[in-house]
């Protein structure tokens, strides 16, 4: 049976470093894939690799046995990405920023006012991204997870700037997500407490 | 969770885009109102600079407010990426699902509203101080019209590839003045031959077409060297 997603012989150069050479890994519904390494070590370039951003020098991705490249866009609709830098625009409003993402991917069922709550952001709701905190930013980030309809969670450092509650709301939101036959890639450091089938990449 | 991979419409994400740029103009209106002001003070300055005298404002008129209008399109592109690249939120619309030459549009259009539009519509305000006949007015702002929109694409192009590099402004300038330079020619030379009474149907045409010819290969060129500068 072939994977979901996978991954066979992955190479990565930036500039003249190689990051990793001949990466394989197989994710199915239901698993996280846990990067793991030092600062520096490529988990962050492996995962903008992942999303298509970057190049790969050898090495192919399938999801449902095609290859991403070639289906880029398909590829792009069922996944979201959480990066370092949250991508939201800090002169708009909490509400208006995530707007705008949602008309640019499937909306899941989840009702706006419902996600806020459980992140506990909704009283932020009208003010300008600018000023939030950083971890209500990453929040907001968050937010824009739970509001897609993507089935593979791309998750770079989630829980940086986070307080602990947070920390353990992202960890319920992933083990929830991957209850659902959803699937996960984290880079982290921290530990990582999620009830699923959870594999682990040295990098 | 739906296994069906469709995305989002590309008109509303189109318009998506297009919104959400036109409300942070509208947020920042400085960004807005420095090309502009830079169009109406280059514009006025010339008729104090070259004197009174009615026959050198109205033969220098086209040119100055054609030229000025360039140069203040080339102010408004430097940051037409930037910050998106800057706060990460190009990375989000390159993994969107949505077809990046339909982003890349709407950001055009979005920047053309707040750039070359306002230009067009301050722009008699500015001719009036060249003398200039409301006949011959009417035909610069067609012209202005047209003119800008191959600019906002065109540039689009340029300020894509200089996205990652810093300070690259220089080199956006390089990049989109060569394929300007005939909506120059032909926008200054238009507005001249109306007020000397010519026929100007040719370089309305031409224009026209060149913006067609530039709406339908800029999002795609513009699409592609986004995705080379954000690497």
């Amino acid at each position: 049976m072939t994977a979901k997603l996978s991954a066979s012989d992955l190479t990565l150069f930036r500039g003249e470093r190689c990051l990793f050479k001949n990466l394989d890994f197989a994710l199915n519904p239901g698993e996280l894939l846990l990067l793991e390494g030092q600062n520096g070590s490529g988990k962050t370039s492996l995962m903008r690799a992942l999303a298509g951003l970057l190049e790969f020098e050898s090495g192919e991705i399938l999801w449902n046995g095609k290859s991403v490249r070639e289906h880029r866009q398909e590829f792009h609709g069922t996944l979201v990405w959480t990066a370092h830098r949250t991508g939201l625009k800090s002169d708009l409003t909490l509400v208006e920023n995530l707007e705008f993402e949602s008309r640019l991917r499937l909306r899941s069922r989840a009702e706006f006012d419902d996600v806020l709550e459980r992140l506990g952001i909704k009283r932020l709701k009208r003010l300008p991204v600018r000023s939030l905190s950083a971890g209500q930013q990453r929040r907001v980030a968050l937010a824009r997870m739970l509001l897609s309809d993507a089935t593979l969670w791309l998750m770079d450092e989630p829980v940086t700037n986070l307080d602990r509650d947070g920390r353990k709301l992202v960890m319920d939101l992933v083990s929830e997500h991957l209850g659902r036959g959803g699937m996960c890639i984290m880079a982290a450091h921290q530990d990582i407490d999620v009830k699923g089938t959870v594999q682990r990449v040295m990098l | 969770m739906s296994e069906q991979h469709e995305s989002p419409g590309l008109l509303a994400a189109l318009m998506a885009v297009a919104r959400r740029d036109l409300l942070l103009a509208w947020k920042r209106p400085g960004d807005v109102l420095n090309p502009l002001f830079f169009f109406a003070m280059v514009a006025t300055l010339f008729p104090l600079a070259v004197g009174p005298s009615n026959e050198q404002l109205e033969f220098s008129g086209p040119g100055v407010l054609w030229a000025a209008a360039l140069l203040a399109m080339l102010l408004s592109l430097n940051s037409l990426f930037i910050s998106d690249y800057e706060d990460g939120s190009l990375d989000q619309m390159l993994v969107s699902p949505v077809a990046l030459p339909v982003i890349a549009l709407g950001k055009s259009l979005a920047h053309w509203m707040t750039s070359g539009l306002p230009l067009v519509l301050v722009s008699p305000v500015v001719a009036v101080t060249f003398r200039m006949p409301p006949e011959v007015m009417g035909y610069m702002m067609v012209t202005l019209l047209l003119g800008t929109i191959s600019l906002s694409l065109l540039g689009s192009i340029g300020a894509a590839l200089t996205v990652g590099l810093h300070r690259g402004t220089a080199l956006l300038s390089l990049l989109v003045l060569p394929m300007a330079m005939p909506v120059l020619i032909f926008g200054a030379r238009t507005v001249s031959l109306v007020a000397s009474g010519d026929g100007v149907a040719g370089g309305l045409y031409f224009l026209a077409a060149y913006a067609v010819l530039i709406i339908s290969i800029a999002p795609f060129a513009t699409a592609a060297a986004l995705r080379i500068s954000n690497e």
